[in-house]
């Protein structure tokens, strides 16, 4: 039970996708396991100091659940994007599901260590100052050193 | 059934009562016992996965007017 291993690479920014690597990462890390997760292109949105931009969109998201049927066409209009993520935002809450920043800070905690990908950095040409702080930056081959030795690894 | 701390994770979904549990545990000393009161039915199987992996020890798993009700102790 103790010594377990889990290698994440978060390569997703939206709020959907974003949730997987967090919830995963902090409940490894409560069960005891040593956890990294590198993100990468979009999921490097996830160690933004600001997660408000983090959103939804029901285009090209046919399994979505709506209230009511939707067409493609109107998905496309402006606005629907805004409108899809603030309702999911709003559903969650009700529910209990716990917020991006909330999940975020319970895996820095338990000592999850995120790993910023330098070449997407790079190549968004962020700035270290978007991010939040007590991450660390490598690439692919500081990702395999750990994934390498690993009892759990994803690719999300 | 006697217990040392109790924790309410009332309305929390998968994985905060799981993780919060865990975190409940930390200041509590070996053998002492946590009570944890759930409304999420995904946190009965969670619980019972997170006591084998953790080594704390699932005393009892049961319901309690709508809720489910765990007792674990410290390992």
């Amino acid at each position: 039970m103790a010594g377990k291993k889990m290698a994440i690479i978060a390569t997703k920014g939206a709020l959907d996708m974003a949730y997987p690597p967090l919830i995963l990462g902090s409940t490894a890390a409560a069960l005891g396991w040593e956890v990294q997760v590198f993100f990468t292109f979009y999921g490097l949105q996830l160690l933004r100091k600001d997660l408000s931009g983090i959103a939804i969109s029901p285009l090209a998201n046919p399994a979505m659940p709506m209230p009511v049927p939707m067409p493609v066409v109107v998905s496309v209009l402006p606005g629907m994007q805004a409108m899809a993520t603030s309702m999911m935002k709003a559903k969650m809450k009700k529910k209990g599901v716990a917020s991006l920043e909330e999940l975020r800070s319970l895996c820095l905690e338990a000592d999850v260590k995120f790993i910023a990908c330098q070449m997407t950095v790079d190549l968004f040409e962020f700035s270290k100052s978007d991010f939040i702080d007590g991450i660390e930056y490598g690439g692919a081959a500081t990702f395999l050193k750990f994934a390498g030795e690993t009892d759990v690894c994803l690719f999300i | 059934m006697n217990f040392d701390k109790e924790f309410d994770a009332s309305g929390l979904s998968c994985p905060l009562p799981i993780v919060k549990t865990k975190k409940s545990l930390t200041d509590m000393a070996s053998g002492q016992v946590l009570r944890v009161v759930a409304t999420d039915p995904g946190s009965v199987a969670d619980m019972a996965a997170f006591a084998e992996q953790t080594g704390h020890q699932l005393l009892q798993s049961g319901s309690e007017g709508g809720k489910y009700v765990f007792f674990l102790k410290k390992a």
